[in-house]
């Protein structure tokens, strides 16, 4: 109880000032360095609001949501296919690819979600598994394994300074959202089934209809980052929906914390930034990768921030406004 | 006789079911291990499909020092398994055996951080070329019978699935380890309460698991390309066999292979660029009905 008010102070204290300059920063260095660093930035914060849309079910939710990448890829070819096949206007297009992943994801929600646990997370490795293989096969509309390259964006997003602010805005209003929606009732009620669901079940929560309505909000926001990366990379490929890719932003959220808000948002770019670099130096990145997981999980179990928390609660508050 | 099957069934699509069998037995092999460490230790081991591609290497470093021939296939199918075999007992009693009281989710991801290693691992020491293992002479070209096109290579595998499931049987009925770790599948307290080294019992049942995988590897190494990126297809495969089978479930694992390999090559006959879907889609129609696999799950 006594931690919780302190938190509480943490959230109306420093904690708004730290995003705050955050913001601005990301806001004004684009101005100032390379394109390269642009692009990364960008790819940051589509991965990261990736990782953060997984962490609502994962983190929030306890549901473990193991092939999170297909909304993402859904998203993303939804976007594409509709821009270069269908001549959709890209705007339009936007709308659509996340309103796509959020009706795949009702759908897939509503078949596994009778499972639970890691019964639920393997039958969805099947289903996105079955969607992966339709994108990788079906040459005529997907393109198959080439993917879909040079999507055509709007003049005003077409460079990558104007892509990255329309990132950066994208990515910064969901994450908003996604904020209020982990603070609502409704994330209570979520992180409640978590933690006890016969007891939420007990007090009249229908669990199975809030698991629901938090996947189907978690594959939306993967289809909106689905949108992003088209925007950043004007490219959609079927790697995108493969499941090693679900298990990576898994990493990051690990890595991060899932149990704090900004912890996915984080270890996305912890591990997207070290990627890019030792790509320059070694090809063995993914090996780093493993080794950086292992540690994580044999060291860190409760990810970066979540032991810069424990660990540093004064510096813990400041990041992360009024988390556990 | 013949000529009455092949009236009903040209010998075509025959072939076609036979080959769809033999990458069956295949496909039951390693899941059989898989679905052994899942059972018993709870661990749904991402790294099975890179020992897989690890045997399937091991095999060609073997046949290749041995010469190729027969002596090197042989040498090789007994090698590499063993080999694969060593390296999970060290991962398991280094790694694995401190973290068993995981929640799911974690010892998930310990084992694809493993997959990760791995795949690296056999980059460096093997590099990214192709890979192949010649195989006996006694086992090359179509059977001599009725200009039949079956591959030889492909009636042997068809009668090493039967050997290695009645092994499996008989080492989980009939010895006292395979009955000791069936009790700890169902309830691990009371098999510790009782005076068993519980711990020792997962780590032969996770080198069980993985000597299966490696010999999988090094079964299907002289039909195709050795390479890396083997295990990333094989292991989703694995999982939704797994799935359909029912967790844990050996039985599970046999039902759930026939059904996955009978419709894969069925299906590149019916419909070849969508082939690779059909066994996909059978799976989620088994899921839709039998949400919890065919067979019962030992969990």
């Amino acid at each position: 109880m006594v931690k919780e008010s302190v938190l509480v102070k943490g959230i109306q204290g420093k904690a708004p000032w730290l995003v705050l300059l955050l913001f601005v920063f990301l806001l004004i260095f684009p101005l100032v360095l390379a394109r390269f660093y642009v692009y990364l930035v960008a790819l940051i914060l589509v991965t990261g609001l990736l990782a953060t849309s997984l962490n609502i079910v994962l983190g929030y939710g306890g549901i473990y949501q193991f092939h999170h990448a297909v909304f993402y890829g859904v998203g993303a070819y939804g976007a594409a296919v509709m821009i270069t096949k269908l001549g959709v206007s890209p705007w339009l297009s936007f709308l659509a690819g996340p309103l796509l992943s959020a009706a795949l994801s009702l759908v897939m929600g509503a078949i596994c979600i009778r499972l639970s646990k890691l019964y639920f997370g393997m039958l969805q490795i099947s289903l996105g598994s079955l969607v992966w293989v339709i994108v990788y096969r079906w040459y005529s509309f997907t393109g198959g394994d080439d993917g879909i390259h040079g999507v055509a964006m709007p003049a005003l997003i077409a460079t990558p300074r104007g892509a990255y602010y329309f990132t950066l805005l994208v990515a910064g209003i969901c994450l908003l959202v996604m904020y209020r929606i982990v603070k609502s009732p409704f994330g209570s009620t979520l992180q409640g089934i978590r933690d006890n669901p016969i007891r939420s079940e007990a007090v009249g929560i229908n669990v199975k209809l809030q698991q629901l309505i938090a996947l189907v909000i978690a594959g939306f926001f993967a289809g909106v980052s689905g949108i992003l990366f088209v925007v950043v990379d004007n490219s959609a490929f079927p790697d995108m929906l493969f499941w090693t890719l679900s298990l990576e932003i898994l990493i990051m959220c690990l890595l991060g914390g899932w149990f704090t808000f900004l912890g996915p948002m984080l270890g996305a770019a912890i591990i997207v930034a070290l990627r890019t670099f030792a790509s320059t130096f070694t090809e063995y990145w993914t090996m780093i990768q493993g080794i950086i997981l292992m540690l994580v999980i044999i060291f860190l179990p409760q990810g970066v921030l979540g032991y810069l928390i424990a660990r540093f609660k004064r510096l813990g508050e400041a990041f992360l406004p009024g988390e556990r | 006789m013949v000529d009455f099957i092949f009236s009903i069934c040209p010998p075509n699509v025959l072939c076609q079911i036979l080959v769809g069998l033999s990458r069956t037995t295949i496909l039951f092999i390693v899941t059989s291990g898989l679905s052994l460490i899942l059972g018993v230790l709870r661990i749904p081991n991402v790294a099975h499909g890179s020992l897989y591609m690890i045997g399937a290497f091991m095999a060609f470093s073997v046949s290749k020092l041995f010469g190729g021939g027969a002596t090197g296939f042989w040498l090789a199918l007994l090698i590499a398994p063993l080999g694969v075999a060593i390296l999970s007992l060290i991962i398991e009693r280094g790694l694995f055996s401190h973290l068993y009281e995981r929640e799911h989710l974690m010892l998930l991801l310990l084992t694809f951080s493993f997959a990760l290693l791995f795949g690296d691992l056999v980059k460096m020491i093997w590099g990214g070329e192709y890979r192949t293992v010649p195989m006996p002479e006694a086992f090359k070209g179509p059977i001599p019978f009725k200009n039949f096109p079956i591959p030889i290579y492909n009636i042997f595998l068809l009668l090493i699935g039967p050997l290695v499931a009645i092994g499996l049987w008989f080492l989980t009925n009939k010895t006292k380890i395979g009955k000791i770790s069936r009790a700890a599948a169902v309830d691990r307290e009371m098999v510790g309460a009782v005076g068993i080294n519980v711990s020792w019992v997962f780590a032969f049942v996770f080198v069980i698991g993985c000597f299966l995988a490696g010999l999988g590897g090094a079964l299907i190494a002289p039909i195709v390309n050795v390479t890396l990126g083997m295990d990333h297809t094989l292991i989703i495969e694995a999982f939704l066999i797994v799935i359909i089978g029912g967790l844990g479930n050996v039985w599970g694992a046999l039902m759930g292979a026939l059904i996955f390999g009978l419709t894969q090559s069925l299906g590149i006959l019916v419909w070849p660029q969508f082939g690779i879907v059909f066994p996909y889609a059978a799976v989620v129609i088994v899921l839709l009905f039998r949400p919890t696999g065919l067979l019962k799950s030992t969990w």
